[in-house]
């Protein structure tokens, strides 16, 4: 079976099938990172372009070792270093770089739906590496996997998601991932968080962390933007890490063998203290080379369809 | 022009709260000569005559919007006033008031000019402009308004800009009272609205699009209530888009607030659902709302509360609708598909033929004390006539504005308008 489509701008418009596809074409590429010899010829010939418009260490890196290792072409374009600051607009950005011959294009923006804008407007394969507040489809696809890796199964687990809703595509992109495999999702946050609706999307709002915590198997925690201080979220860091930080006396509070799982950078002894960053229940780290595999498996599936 | 008649025989005539019947009128000099059956017309005459058989259509009063955005000066490449009035005949308005946020800002007595001669040199449908409430739009001082009104403004507002300084507002107010000038303020709280682009609600939670709440606009709507309440002077609510606003607008009605109000096609026809294309022709300010601000709205227009119906038409360039979601500029265009739109809700039943016609006809004359808007034998012969049967495909290419952002490409609009006169002159026939 092949993924039908063009692009990945979301999870909101996968199927439940598409998205096992995914996981299971990204399994084999796992396997591909540990060899000594960490190249296959999969997208020899083949362009990827990543176009990131917010700085970003740690996705950039995962896509540009994915395509590096499926032997792609790749070129990174960045605001700093390209036309973006002498004002071009996206469009015309990306129109340059369809113009090289570029097969996928990995766009991060600032701006929720600029993954969907280039999308229609461009020939070359889109991936959504993150839009604004909206979407960050293969974060949730490599968290999915995560939890796949660690628990065998989605289908039935209570997965708590802690933090900035509002204001995190994570936390979107995860809802639908974790609702349309099956999982139990609770939000966890101060009312300033919670955007309006939330819970037409399927999940269960919390705003006592303590409360939420009894029978979590998954816990995802956001990570806290310190910039948005200013802004009225919320009043001190002190007191957020006081009412929404996982100690190791919250753990305690969940099921036993609670995964713990954060997309990073953490903020240690804000949203998560060091003591359970460093734990054995942690799997922040597999997230990350489980990022490399699922953006393997995702840049493979589109390059069968063209 | 004006040494010529016009005879419109067999139409219906619809002139709100005075003619709905089938019968003839005739034009001489520009003006509306006699209404009736069988008008004699006299035959010995050096005078032409042109005879418009308006079988099976609507002849009504030229429509009369009183919230267009005609860009000039300063934005000539979004539309111009010679476009804009193009579009406004071609979308049976006779008579359109522009607002002020041009470049420079119409804040003074020479842009009122400059906008007036470019109107004259059109010479299409009647333009008045709406001139600023404060210096530069910037809300901290007075615009010169006594001097504004002697240029031709038939209103004061910064639009766009709310003036979130209550006082000012209250000053603008009070002044505004001493020439009996209307004032309209676009109602929105921005520090609520802050970077918001579309309506907050379940739709910006998905898409994860920054909202601008209701409270943004009722704050507002309330503070100016209750501002005009304390001055005794007339406020003008532009484009009514929240349950919460209506509310308030009919409870300060009904305890006798001079305070009118105007609901945009849009509004109605259109709810949060249609941003999820991320298509930016679906981003306006205030933005589309949910399906129950909707229903308030209709209902406000159908009990009166709404007095009338305006389009808000905002051209932007294509290459600035052509971005992401968040930086593309608010606003559409709406002269050529208000008149289908509005029909809709006759079609529904929340208005009736004669209903609809007089909130964009009489009662917006009414609003601005504008001599138009009637049918009235010595009126100004501004008239339109529809087919309300005619089905067409909305195909931007052929709009008559120099902007082409809709949301309604590829509709099928039902009620076309097939003539529109102004001053006794046919500005407008439809191919």
């Amino acid at each position: 079976m092949n993924l039908k489509r063009k692009d990945l701008l979301g999870i909101s418009s996968l199927s439940p099938e598409e998205i096992s596809l995914i996981l299971d074409a990204s399994e084999p590429f796992k396997e591909v990172s540990g060899r000594e010899i960490k190249k296959v010829p999969v997208l020899r010939g083949k362009t990827v372009v990543n176009l990131f418009f917010e700085p970003s260490t740690r996705t950039r890196t995962s896509f540009e070792l994915a395509a590096k290792r499926l032997s792609a072409d790749v070129i990174n374009f960045s605001p700093s270093s390209s036309s973006i600051v002498k004002g071009e607009t996206l469009l015309d950005t990306a129109r340059n770089i369809e113009s090289m011959q570029a097969d996928i294009i990995v766009l991060r923006h600032w701006s929720s739906g600029a993954a969907e804008m280039l999308a229609k407007n461009v020939r070359s394969s889109v991936i959504n590496a993150g839009d604004g507040w909206h979407e960050h489809p293969t974060q949730a696809l490599l968290d999915l996997f995560t939890i796949k890796e660690k628990r065998g199964e989605v289908k039935g687990l209570s997965v708590a998601i802690v933090g900035d809703v509002a204001h995190s595509r994570v936390a979107r992109s995860n809802i639908h991932a974790l609702c349309k495999m099956g999982a139990e999702v609770r939000i966890v946050a101060p009312r300033t968080m919670i955007p309006l609706g939330i819970h037409r999307m399927g999940v269960k709002v919390f705003s006592d962390f303590d409360d939420a915590l009894p029978g979590v198997d998954v816990v995802i925690m956001l990570r806290l933007q310190l910039e948005r201080q200013g802004r009225s979220l919320f009043p001190s860091i002190r007191e957020y890490a006081k009412l929404y930080g996982l100690t190791p006396e919250r753990v305690q509070r969940a099921n036993e063998d609670m995964l713990i799982m954060h997309p990073g950078p953490i903020n240690r002894g804000v949203e998560i203290s060091h003591e359970v960053a460093d734990s054995c229940q942690a799997a922040i780290l597999d997230q990350v080379s489980n990022g490399v595999a699922v953006r393997m498996g995702l840049m493979y599936l589109l390059s069968q369809l063209n | 022009m004006t040494n010529m008649r016009i005879l419109i025989k067999n139409g219906q005539v619809i002139d709100p709260g005075q003619i709905n019947k089938k019968t003839d009128i005739l034009v001489e000099d520009g003006k509306i000569q006699a209404t009736g059956s069988s008008l004699q017309i006299p035959l010995k005459d050096s005078k032409s005559i042109t005879i418009i058989d308006a079988k099976g259509m609507v002849v009504c009063p030229g429509f009369i919007d009183l919230h267009v955005h005609f860009r000039e000066p300063g934005f000539e490449y979004k539309e111009t006033i010679a476009t804009g009035v193009d579009s406004a005949v071609a979308g049976g308005f006779t008579t359109v008031c522009c607002m002020p946020n041009t470049s420079p800002v119409n804040d003074s007595q020479s842009i009122t000019e400059f906008i007036l001669h470019q109107a004259k040199i059109a010479n299409k449908a009647r333009v008045f402009p709406i001139g600023a409430i404060t210096k530069g739009s910037k809300g901290e001082e007075l615009a010169e308004i006594g001097e504004l009104r002697e240029a031709g403004c038939v209103a004061i507002s910064d639009d766009g800009i709310p003036v979130m300084n209550s006082l000012v507002m209250r000053r603008a107010m009070e002044y505004a009272r001493t020439f009996d000038l209307p004032v309209i303020d676009h109602c929105e709280d921005l520090n609520l609205s802050a970077d918001g682009s579309m309506n907050e609600g379940f739709v910006s939670t998905e898409l994860g699009i920054p909202g601008i709440p209701n409270a943004a606009e009722e704050v507002m709507v309330a503070r100016n209530i209750f501002l005009a309440e304390l001055t005794q002077s007339r406020l003008h609510l532009p484009h009514v888009s929240t349950i919460g606003s209506v509310r308030l607008l009919q409870q300060a009605k009904e305890r006798g607030v001079n305070v009118t109000a105007e609901a945009c096609p849009h509004h109605f026809t259109l709810t949060d659902e249609a941003v999820r294309s991320f298509d930016t022709h679906t981003k306006m300010n205030p933005p589309l709302r949910t399906d129950a601000d909707v229903q308030a709205v209709k209902e406000a227009l159908r009990d009166g509360s709404i007095d009338i119906i305006a389009t808000d038409h905002a051209p932007h360039a294509t290459y600035e609708k052509q971005r992401q979601f968040d930086s593309a500029p608010f606003g559409i265009i709406g002269l050529e598909t208000a008149l289908p739109l509005t029909l809709n809700l006759v079609d529904e039943g929340v208005l009736t033929l004669e209903q609809a016609i007089n909130k964009l006809t009489r009662e917006p004359a009414r609003v601005f004390s504008l001599p138009y808007g009637t049918l009235a034998v010595g009126a100004q012969a501004d008239i339109t006539l529809i087919n309300l049967k005619k089905t067409w495909q909305l195909d931007p290419n052929r709009l008559h504005s120099k902007s082409r952002n809709t949301p309604f490409t590829g509709w099928d609009l039902t009620g076309m308008i097939t003539k529109t006169i102004v001053g006794g002159r046919i500005v407008y026939e439809a191919d």
